[in-house]
């Protein structure tokens, strides 16, 4: 379960990022955090990942609270969440298997466990024909994909959005969507910030929508404030 | 950690050398530039340490006796001397041997002349020891001690080769210290540069790497392995170098200043090399390692 509860963030600029924001996720729950630029959706991503730290309040993410978490402890708590980022951020030297394993060599683990896990996953994303090609040899739908692949193969609780269909047509952003349903119903928990109230709509989840730092409106089956 | 972890780190800091090969090959050649220089220094400093140390062993302290004592009376003083920890090694040389010494050098092919003295030896109050000592900076305490003995007529030694050897040493070692510390800081500032360049290189990799739950060793483990093969290969190829240098010089000098072989005694490559080759590795190891150690710091911020 993920709990924001009373969180501000301030920037050292002044930028008032979030003003005393209180969110509850629950375990298993697909929530779209909606709002226009400088809403304050990629602070609350930022704050997620322990980033950078609240002004005041408290987030607690699987009773673990991320302000008394002790810095060495913060590779371990990330290696709980995926992240899926706009802009992919796929290493343009490596191939696809070698992106999606690169997530799992950088948290130890043995040889075996990636020529396992990583054609699975790669299954799963329906990438597996294309598993020797690079990047930049990929469409946009197909490299969003390989950032998911490599976001949840190492079974993270949570999968974290940013963005994920900001670069994509309207065709390829739906199957990601449908993808990333699809990783909600084997029991993820999926944050997606977007700001398409169209992909939304269609979706029919629950939204969190955000205006200038301030939570709007918390709808459970795809309205948002307009 | 893993052994496939610690090849991942191992390949991915060797795909860093590659990749910026040209930075990295200028980093070798400043590292080896700089080990070659400290390696140059360390050979000059060892040799002169070298030959003031033969140069020392050569210096002694002549100690001569009163006309009265006899020979036995003379060899009892002498092994009490002989008892001190200063004292290396003491040759005694008795009045009769002294008179031969003196009779070979100055009367040779005169030796008629040297017969009128057969039963009058002129030198009959030279009985004297030469003593050589572990450490010439133990001379002063030594001829003071000497000059206090009942029975010593007089002790030779010469107080300005004490001072100009130790000062000479310290010299050497105070130039020696100043210099590898020049060297170091050049090149850990070389090592660096070339850190920043692999780290911006590898920005992205190294910020998805921490998204992801990457511990900071992780993170930081192939650009060490980078510093660590760059200081390794700066310290091979001038250590290589020095090895055919040193041994075409030395067979130089010896045979262009033939008339010094008593001074310039050059230590053998056998007694050099193998510390040379330590304390280079040591360096360029240590160069490679905390250079990248410190200067990838500061991207791992989590």
């Amino acid at each position: 379960m993920i709990e924001i509860k009373n969180v501000s963030k301030t920037y050292d600029t002044g930028n008032k990022a979030l003003k005393n924001v209180n969110i509850q996720i629950e375990d298993g729950e697909f929530v779209f955090i909606m709002g226009r630029s400088g809403s304050g959706k990629s602070t609350l991503m930022k704050l997620l990942l322990k980033e950078t730290e609240p002004t005041s309040g408290r987030i607690i993410v699987n009773d673990m609270d991320l302000q008394k978490m002790p810095r060495r402890y913060v590779p371990k708590y990330r290696r709980k969440l995926g992240v899926v980022f706009q802009d992919f951020r796929l290493l343009r030297d490596r191939n696809v298997f070698e992106n999606v394993a690169f997530a799992q060599r950088v948290v130890g683990a043995s040889s075996r466990s990636i020529r396992e896990s990583v054609p699975r996953m790669l299954k799963l994303v329906g990438l597996s024909a294309k598993y020797k090609s690079l990047p930049q040899h990929l469409s946009g739908g197909e490299q969003q994909r390989v950032a998911i692949a490599r976001a949840l193969i190492n079974r993270p609780e949570v999968l974290l959005a940013d963005e994920p269909t900001g670069n994509l047509d309207h065709g390829n952003a739906v199957e990601i969507m449908k993808l990333l349903e699809e990783i909600n119903s084997r029991g993820t928990t999926v944050v997606v910030v977007t700001h398409s109230q169209e992909l939304v709509e269609q979706m029919g989840k629950r939204v969190i929508t955000l205006e200038r730092g301030r939570l709007i409106s918390d709808e459970m089956k795809g309205g948002f404030a307009t | 950690m893993r052994i496939s972890t610690c090849f991942y780190c191992l390949k991915q800091g060797m795909k860093n050398i590659c990749r910026n090969i040209w930075f990295s090959l200028a980093s070798v050649a400043t590292i080896s530039a700089c080990i070659f220089l400290f390696c140059l220094f360390f050979s000059v400093i060892s040799n002169v340490r070298y030959m003031v140390k033969h140069v020392e062993s050569t210096v002694g302290i002549t100690v001569l006796f009163d006309e009265t004592l006899g020979d036995e009376e003379i060899r009892a003083l002498g092994e009490e001397i002989g008892r001190r920890s200063e004292v290396r090694e003491m040759v005694y040389t008795s009045a009769q041997e002294a008179w031969e010494e003196f009779k070979k050098e100055y009367f040779a092919g005169n030796e008629a002349l040297a017969e009128g003295f057969a039963d009058d030896n002129p030198l009959s109050g030279s009985a004297s020891y030469e003593i050589y000592l572990n450490d010439i900076a133990q001379q002063d305490e030594l001829v003071e001690y000497l000059e206090g003995l009942e029975g010593v007529r007089r002790v030779n030694y010469s107080n300005s080769a004490v001072a100009g050897f130790s000062s000479f040493n310290k010299v050497i070692g105070l130039l020696s210290l100043v210099i590898i510390g020049v060297l170091l800081a050049v090149s850990v500032f070389l090592i660096n540069n070339t850190i920043s360049v692999a780290a911006a290189f590898r920005k992205q990799e190294s910020q998805i790497m921490r998204l992801i739950g990457a511990t900071n060793f992780m993170i930081r483990a192939p650009f060490i392995v980078e510093g660590v093969v760059i200081g390794i290969f700066g310290a091979v190829i001038p250590l290589a170098a020095m090895y055919f240098l040193y041994t075409r010089s030395v067979v130089y000098l010896v045979e262009r200043f033939r008339i010094l072989s008593g001074v310039l005694e050059f230590m053998p490559i056998g007694d050099l090399y193998p510390e040379m080759i330590g304390v280079a590795l040591l360096l360029g190891v240590g160069i490679g390692f905390f250079g990248s150690f410190f200067t990838i710091r500061k991207y791992l911020r989590v």
